[in-house]
């Protein structure tokens, strides 16, 4: 059983994983976009102040640039909001980074409606479909602080081409140690269970650990599957959850077209239809509110997924 | 490293590289010849006088780079590579067919020697100029880096983006050529989107600007020398052409941006640059 070990933002994951590169890797470089601290690339900056380069609040032209660096043999960051990062540059993005498969590292900061009182303009909520869409890129969404420093390491240690890093702005549920190893592409069986499987990217994991607790006390027994990997996706690990239990949910923070959900279900209507149901942001723009209190009103806490299981449970019976 | 040549023998380079093209662009069917006629004296003096590279070993690693950020001039392109001796010149012949290295846009990925970028999407390639001169700083390359634009794809506006971040870090490593033609696929540049004044824009983006005449090989030569001597910061070059030069029937006719020849025409096309080189 997973155990709150502290409340901790994944952006200090990130910051934390590219510091560590940079001590490992001398190639590595970070690119700044006038929101360096607000996305924790100053734990870079302050330590290889002579590896970080200011860009100013020029996304389109930051992801050209990081494409260039790239090319002269550097292992370039480029970080910024995801609303910018994988929205503002995304033509950028796709010819300048990926259809030259060259090692830019995309951070995307400030991931869901947890970004709160800024509102629906700085809540990236379709980043992962535009990012997946994309060939050779991979696309990471870890679930905690600390796997999200691992993933950070990962994009570089494991992935040769581009790849987009998603995480948050407001402190989540940390959880995992770095014991729990992190391999690109597979997925995690956090919670064994038969009845029914949730799979749950970001820090929605942890809500997702909660509702299948609960859910234990009622005798249904749920699986919980973490993909921090959403392209290349684990088709393995959510085949056998859809035969074994029948039933899938998704859990993400993020447009239900697109996004996690969307890649479960291209897997599995391939593979072993069996029915999905998408929990995420219903093809709807976020607002301004608390982050608890707009997690709660679209429906993404532990108690919205446990009631959705409910839900199918009933139906399957 | 680039062998000597003498003006006449970059005239006769020029002459068969615009021939090429037209070849090229004929058999393909589609494809832009405006521009890339306009473009063949400009990339004659860089590939056979002002770029050190070395076509038996395309990724040497103290080669000039060429950034194409207008990818629809490929076929200028391939040809002074092919030429340049990168590969034959009969896979000219390939352009934009179906398995062919010569991509209608360059495509790295496809395996042809010689490209620095895949590129096409206009308004990219001067970001990417401007990460490859920073990496060449950090790492006290000696080589230069060599950016190759449109004056219509100066509407960009990633192109200001990277214009004023060149500046900012000193990037005295990079030349950015622009064919200055007046005209895009519309009409012309002042009718389309003006973008006058242009000396004065990249001046006042902290660029130095120069000028020369994009059909004249010795002015194009002595501009890229003071250009790459020039060491307090970035280089523009406004290089005045016209697209479609050579064949007087369709010089400085916009129509003729994105338009091949047809077979029939190729013949006296052909004997239009003999006569006009």
């Amino acid at each position: 059983m997973f155990t709150l070990k502290q409340l901790k933002p994944t952006r200090f994951g990130f910051g934390e994983g590219l510091k560590s590169l940079g001590e490992k890797n001398p190639s590595v470089v970070a690119l700044g976009a006038d929101i360096t601290s607000s996305v924790s690339v100053n734990f870079f900056k302050e330590a290889f102040p002579d590896r970080f380069f200011s860009f100013g609040i020029a996304e389109q032209n930051i992801m050209g640039v990081a494409a260039g660096l790239a090319l002269g043999g550097k292992i370039p960051f480029a970080s910024t909001y995801g609303v910018f990062s994988a929205l503002r540059a995304t033509d950028q993005v796709r010819i300048s980074i990926c259809y030259n498969d060259l090692p830019v590292k995309i951070g995307g900061a400030h991931a869901g409606i947890s970004v709160g009182p800024d509102g629906a303009t700085h809540q990236a909520l379709e980043d992962i479909a535009i990012m997946r869409a994309l060939p050779n890129m991979t696309v990471l969404s870890p679930c905690d602080a600390t796997q999200t420093k691992l993933a950070t390491i990962a994009s570089v240690e494991q992935v040769n081409g581009p790849a987009y890093i998603r995480f948050g702005r407001e402190a989540v549920p940390d959880f995992t140690t770095e014991d729990l190893p992190f391999e690109v592409g597979k997925g995690q069986l956090l919670k064994e269970g038969k009845d029914i499987t949730i799979v749950a990217t970001g820090h929605l994991v942890w809500e997702a650990l909660q509702a299948a607790y609960m859910l234990d006390k009622q005798n249904i027994n749920v699986r919980v599957i973490n993909i921090h990997t959403i392209k290349p996706i684990d088709k393995e690990i959510i085949i056998q959850a859809a035969k074994e239990t029948g039933l899938i949910v998704t859990a993400e923070e993020h447009q239900i077209y697109g996004g996690l959900g969307s890649a479960v279900a291209e897997v599995l209507v391939k593979e072993h239809p069996v029915k999905v149901k998408m929990i995420g942001m219903n093809d709807q723009f976020g607002e301004s509110g608390k982050p608890e209190e707009l997690m709660q009103k679209y429906g993404l806490t532990s108690a919205h997924i446990a009631d959705e299981i409910n839900k199918l449970i009933k139906q399957k019976k | 490293m680039p062998e000597t040549n003498t003006i006449e023998e970059l005239k006769k380079i020029s002459l068969e590289i615009r021939k090429d093209v037209t070849r090229s662009l004929a058999e393909a069917g589609s494809g832009h010849l405006g521009g890339s006629l306009g473009l063949a004296d400009i990339f004659t003096c860089l590939y056979f006088n002002i770029l050190n590279h070395n076509p038996e070993k395309p990724d040497w690693d103290e080669r000039d780079r060429l950034i194409l950020s207008i990818g629809h001039v490929a076929p200028v392109f391939y040809s002074a590579l092919a030429h340049s001796g990168y590969f034959k010149r009969s896979e000219l012949m390939t352009l934009r067919k179906l398995g062919s290295r010569l991509q209608g846009h360059p495509g790295k990925e496809h395996g042809l020697p010689g490209i620095e970028l895949s590129a096409g999407s206009l308004g990219q390639g001067l970001s990417v100029a401007v990460g490859l001169a920073l990496s060449g700083k950090m790492d006290q390359e000696t080589w230069n880096v060599f950016s190759i634009h449109g004056d219509g794809e100066l509407q960009e506006g990633a192109i200001w983006e990277a214009a004023m971040s060149a500046s900012h870090h000193q990037l005295n490593n990079l030349v950015a050529l622009i064919d200055r033609n007046y005209v895009q696929i519309d009409g012309k540049n002042s009718d389309v989107m003006e973008i006058e004044p242009l000396k004065a824009k990249f001046e006042s983006f902290g660029w130095k600007v120069m000028a020369c005449n994009g059909h004249d090989h010795k002015d194009i030569i002595t501009t890229y020398q003071k250009a790459i001597n020039w060491k307090k910061g970035p280089v523009a070059i406004i290089a005045k052409t016209h697209m479609g030069k050579g064949v007087k029937s369709i010089e400085d006719d916009y129509g003729w941006h994105g338009k091949p020849p047809k077979p029939e025409q190729v013949d006296a096309f052909i004997k239009e640059l003999e006569q006009n080189q």
